[in-house]
């Protein structure tokens, strides 16, 4: 291989783009030259600091909310609570199912209101990190190194605590925006489900848990010592439940 | 293209339509805001073209069979910015690197790793690429596609790919290493 060639795909073996043949072909390349080695090595570097810089550039709520009520209305059952029969009975049965756990805090379905409205764009903020390489933009079980990667990135210090040894370990944090602020998101994990744990400042009074099930989801929010929190998973209730006691202790 | 879309409207749009728009295109609101943001650099004329983008994903879902919602929603936002360009700012069509002015050959590995952990200088730096090489980055590095996706957003052949992320990624390094070097030169 000329070197000229080699220079051109290594950025196939780089973006994972070759079979398991031609990147052990490559590796031994590699093993031989220094040069492409160092471009390597450059590349790394360079695709680190783009993925450590957080340049997605998420859709602001105004463009959520416009292609909303936009293109859906009439079919959009939270923000109108017009709800189709189907999403009548399925909504119906994630109540009744949220009611039956005694020690769970009554859901507040009581119409458009704006809990609600949030609760859909908390579901939304947690399906958009589901998919991949959204969930973290700092992807660490040790609470001392996501705490400080925060810093300077929002204006307060959300508390990042990692709950290991209850069940729930710390997996990273990332940027969210809700409401048109940005807010810290930790990610927890759950046997093999995430949770998701919103956090910004607030200047309302604390209230106790509100909790409700929507689309599948289930969804917690509290406002405890000028933070406002809300999770979110498709974990069980008492799952959320239990990781929410942790959070305020 | 405006008025018919005024002309058509989406209240008598196929309620099949509607949820598989739902289902399968919404999900990637921020993919497409975020390729519109980086190829009009304005957070308002992205939010104007990506929701024009999505309308046209609407209308045009019926036609989508494939399997990658994602790909073919950018390919639309891809399009849809560059007509936008074309009307609105053509100018920034025609800006190509300048390579001699950024051809810096002295740059060292911790020069660059310095410049390209400044988020601000990094953003700039990106930002500053022709639009070809700014969507082929963007695409791979920020939004995370293969090869086969961002041939098939920008039609064209995944050879290409590779060496416009290769020259893309070359001028990004010298443009960042560049700047770097000429603000040190300011300071000394």
């Amino acid at each position: 291989m000329s070197c000229e060639q080699t220079r051109l795909i290594l950025h196939a073996y780089f973006d994972s783009e070759f079979d398991a043949v031609r990147a052990a072909e490559f590796e031994g390349h590699l093993q031989d030259c220094a040069e492409c080695m160092a471009a390597l090595e450059t590349q790394k570097l360079l695709r680190d600091a783009i993925h450590r810089s957080g340049l997605y550039e998420r859709a602001p709520v105004s463009l959520r909310r416009a292609v909303r009520s936009q293109f859906l209305a009439g079919r959009e059952s939270i923000t109108t609570a017009r709800f189709s029969s189907w999403r009548w009975l399925s909504a119906a049965a994630a109540v009744a199912i949220v009611a039956v756990a005694a020690w769970f805090v009554m859901p507040v379905l009581r119409g458009p209101s704006q809990e609600l409205t949030l609760a859909a764009e908390i579901v939304d903020a947690h399906l958009r990190s589901l998919q991949a390489g959204h969930l973290t933009d700092v992807a660490s079980t040790d609470q001392h190194t996501v705490k400080p990667w925060f810093d300077g990135k929002v204006d307060f210090a959300p508390p990042v605590r990692d709950f290991s040894d209850q069940g729930f370990p710390l997996l990273g944090g990332r940027l969210d925006v809700l409401g048109g602020r940005t807010v810290a998101a930790l990610v927890y994990g759950r046997r093999k489900h995430y949770v998701s744990v919103f956090v910004q400042p607030t200047n309302e009074e604390d209230h106790p848990p509100k909790s409700g099930s929507l689309r599948g989801y289930a969804w917690s929010h509290w406002r405890n010592n000028s933070m406002d929190y809300w999770i979110v998973s498709d974990t069980s209730p008492a799952d959320l439940e239990a990781l929410r006691r942790l959070l305020a202790q | 293209m405006k008025e018919q879309d005024q002309g058509r409207s989406p209240d008598v749009q196929d309620s099949q339509d509607r949820e598989r728009f739902e289902r399968l295109v919404l999900p990637y609101m921020d993919a497409a805001y975020n390729l519109a943001r980086w190829l009009l650099r304005n957070s308002h004329d992205a939010e104007d073209v990506a929701q024009e983008a999505l309308l046209r994903a609407l209308r045009f879902i019926g036609g989508f069979h494939g399997e990658d919602a994602r790909a073919w929603l950018l390919r639309i936002v891809r399009n849809t910015c560059y007509t936008w360009l074309e009307k609105n700012r053509p100018a920034d069509l025609m800006t190509e690197f300048d390579e001699e002015a950024h051809s810096q050959t002295t740059a060292t590995p911790e020069t660059l790793a310095i410049a390209a952990g400044d988020r601000e200088r990094l953003a700039a730096a990106l930002g500053g690429l022709s639009p070809r090489f700014r969507e082929v980055l963007v695409l791979r590095e920020i939004e995370g596609c293969s090869y086969r996706e961002i041939a098939q957003i920008i039609s064209i052949p995944i050879g290409t790919v590779m060496s416009s992320l290769a020259r893309a990624r070359h001028q990004l390094q010298r443009s960042l290493t560049g700047a770097a070097q000429k603000e040190a030169a300011r300071e000394l």
